[in-house]
């Protein structure tokens, strides 16, 4: 890899640019890919992309420089990858191109491959297989990708229920984090009656430290318009939603002009591909507001109103949007979609492990050197993931623990570090896998003071409809507060761990059964840091002031 | 036999209305326009006042409570105007144990500003944040829009001292 100055940053706007591209007329000999995900785009790296356009455009006639979505590598960004010999530029310069350019001009046909650092070599990518290699705002890149054969092929051979079973097979598990199996819910859904069907992608990305939807959306919109498309037949739905973060601005923007192409392009719309099958895609906003990831509230949503969940059943594949049937999946889970209809249901279930095939988009970041999207088949460590593609701690500090599965989730120490990551091991080890954030902490971080992180995230985002949720984060949060400023007695712990199990025992929807999970699992691992705290009324990790916080 | 209602005319005669009422119009002004409405509001004006409420549940045959409480109910939305500048810092989890509070602690002390807040002279308002996702930049910030990456508190101080 090549070292480059690091960059000032500056955010372009995806739209109304004047340079896209450059694609010679000729064979390309050589071929320049910016990243242009948001990571490396508030990093300048379109005035990157200005400039080799400019360079190249001018002294060579057979180099093409392309827009592409994420690297993977956010760490390392802005990133220009030389995909005829793998070379990777990492913090380039608008203003100092000259070795990219000189590279560029050295590549021949006979050209020898650099061989990938571990941080690419470990990823087997499917949910993200274009990520990077392909125009995001192209429909022709996409479809010059294999983009809508699996469309085409599901439409003119398959019916809906073999499109349904080789779902089935192939063990997909919802990756929004609860792991319902795919083909399941798809069936559910096709069994249910209604005078008209919804499909719903769920980009409502609210874990705080999970980009994974984020990046999948930016990088490769078509592919997840294609799952929908296909769960669309599959389950005879004709409408659909992609219900999106109001935060993500490029991701709206390039969705939505997603929509627009593959309408055009006859892949979205009515009789689609001169077949019968109709449907159509429209974007929601969503407004901030943590709990719309949850099914029902997300619904509640999309319908206008305030984002409160309603008691299950009936679950929404029987009785959703508007009251009928609606499937809601996760970003990743339709992106897998595609894949495993062009490779086959056996392919992707000699993936991964017994129960969880396939595999999982992480968003590594934290204390971690090389923070940014990796994807890797289910089962690899914890230890591969951190210290072998996230390259380990930052600064010669020390591992202590990795923070899966957002504020609903919890923290695993090292002693789980050679466990294999999949739904089940992390149920077992008291977090769960969630959307796919992780985060990784080392011996600075305090783990009272993160479970008071989480529970002040859980308090305000409570959305107040149920007692048990809307009072009893904001009394855990209380208590942690009190334990973080050194104000806690002894025994105020067994006071929390009874109201900590109400919550999660008497909550109606996941924020609130989910919400004391960082105090279970940190109470669990790391009892002494709180015992440390209420006792000696010290902070082990010196981050704590031990002093009575004053509200403001 | 239902009878047709007269849309009601925008509160004033600013150009801007009419993104609003263009969103509204095309999702056919029914009540589910109600956050696409509240969303196009708060992009043409920046925030969305009482007469933008009033003007969106009129058009969409929602009463003035459901306006205010789905309003209110969502942390993207304002009500409140904001200054001249915005400073937004990311409170998300990979921020936070990268330092945002003291990033938040040193503009408080230098700005006199706390979250949520403008300061005196209406030029800066200070806001939070919920993990925007550019979580390998952290500690992330956005001022004015751009995003800024791996904030030294100092630096951000003196850029927004400088506003």
């Amino acid at each position: 890899m090549t070292e480059l100055p690091a960059a000032t940053s500056r955010l372009e706007p995806s739209t109304g640019r004047p340079v896209e591209g450059l694609a010679p007329a000729g064979p390309i000999r050589a071929s320049a890919y910016v990243c242009e995900a948001v990571s490396c785009l508030s990093m300048a790296s379109h005035d990157i992309l200005t400039g080799l356009v400019e360079v190249a455009g001018t002294t060579m006639t057979d180099v093409a420089v392309k827009r592409v979505g994420c690297l993977g590598l956010c760490a390392a960004g802005p990133l220009v990858r030389i995909p005829e010999t793998g070379e990777l530029f990492s913090h380039v310069r608008p203003d100092a191109l000259q070795p990219i350019v000189e590279a560029l001009g050295a590549v021949t046909p006979a050209a020898v491959r650099v061989p990938e650092s571990v941080f690419f070599d470990r990823q087997v990518r499917i949910a993200t297989e274009h990520s990077g290699r392909i125009d995001p705002e192209s429909v022709e890149d996409y479809v010059e990708a294999d983009g809508y054969a699996a469309l085409r092929r599901v439409l003119t051979t398959m019916t809906p229920a073999e499109v349904r079973d080789e779902i089935t097979k192939s063990g997909l598990r919802g990756r929004g984090g609860a792991g319902y199996p795919t083909g399941l819910k798809w069936n559910t859904v096709a069994k249910a009656t209604g005078s008209g069907k919804y499909v719903i992608c769920n980009a409502d990305e609210g874990d705080p430290g999970a980009f994974m939807d984020r990046t999948i959306l930016e990088s490769d919109p078509h592919q997840v318009l294609e799952g929908m498309a296909i769960a669309a037949y599959a389950v005879g739905a004709s409408y659909g939603y992609v219900y999106c973060r109001g935060e993500y601005p490029l991701v709206v923007s390039r969705t939505r002009k997603a929509i627009r192409d593959a309408t055009q392009a006859d892949c979205l719309g009515t009789t689609i591909m001169d077949t019968e099958f109709t449907f159509e895609v429209d974007v929601r906003l969503g407004a901030g507001a943590y709990v719309c990831g949850e099914e029902t509230a997300l619904i509640a949503s999309i319908e206008g109103g305030r984002g409160t969940p309603t008691a299950r059943p009936p679950y929404p594949a029987v009785s959703g949007l508007w009251g009928q049937p609606t499937l809601i999946n996760n970003v990743e889970t339709f992106a897998n979609v595609p894949p495993i209809i062009r490779k086959g249901g056996d392919w992707f279930a000699s993936i991964g492990t017994a129960k969880s095939k396939g595999t999982k988009v992480f968003a590594l970041a934290g204390r971690v050197a090389n923070t940014g999207l990796v994807e890797v088949p289910m089962g690899t460590t914890l230890r591969e993931i951190v210290f072998d593609i996230g390259g380990g701690i930052v600064d010669g500090h020390v591992f202590k623990a990795v923070q899966t599965g957002g504020p609903a989730g919890g923290c695993i120490p090292a002693e789980f570090l050679d466990m294999g990551v999949d739904y089940e091991s992390l149920m077992e080890a008291g977090s769960f896998m969630g959307s796919g954030g992780m985060i990784v902490m080392d011996e600075t971080s305090c783990m009272v003071n993160v479970a008071r992180f989480f529970m002040d995230f859980m308090r305000e985002e409570s959305c107040g409809k149920c007692v048990p949720c809307r009072v009893g984060t904001t009394q855990l949060w209380m208590m942690l507060d009190a334990i973080a400023s050194g104000q806690a007695q002894v025994g105020d712990i067994e006071r929390m761990e009874r109201l900590a199990t109400m919550v999660q025992r008497t909550s109606l929807c996941g924020l609130g059964q989910g919400a004391p999970n960082p105090v279970f699992s940190t109470l669990r691992y790391f009892r002494d840091e709180y015992l440390a705290h209420i006792v000696d009324r010290v902070c082990p990790a010196g981050v704590c002031t031990m002093e009575a916080t004053v509200l403001a | 036999m239902p009878v047709a209602q007269a849309r009601p005319p925008a509160p004033n005669d600013d150009k801007r209305w009419r993104i609003v009422e263009t969103r509204m119009r095309r999702l056919g002004n029914r009540p589910d326009a109600l956050i696409e409405a509240l969303h196009a509001a708060q992009e043409a004006f920046g925030s969305i006042d009482e007469d933008a409420l009033r003007y969106i549940g009129d058009s969409l045959s929602v009463p003035p409570s459901t306006v205010f409480g789905v309003a209110t109910f969502y942390h993207y939305f304002t009500l409140e105007p904001r200054g001249e500048h915005t400073c937004v810092v990311c409170t998300g989890t990979a921020c936070y144990i990268n330092g945002a509070l003291e990033v938040l602690a040193s503009i408080r002390t230098a700005l006199d500003v706390i979250p949520d807040e403008t300061t005196a002279d209406g030029k800066l308002s200070l806001l939070i944040g919920r993990c925007f996702g550019s979580c390998s930049l952290a500690p992330a910030a956005i001022v004015d829009g751009d995003v800024q990456a791996r904030v030294d508190a100092g630096d951000l101080v003196r850029q927004l001292q400088a506003l």
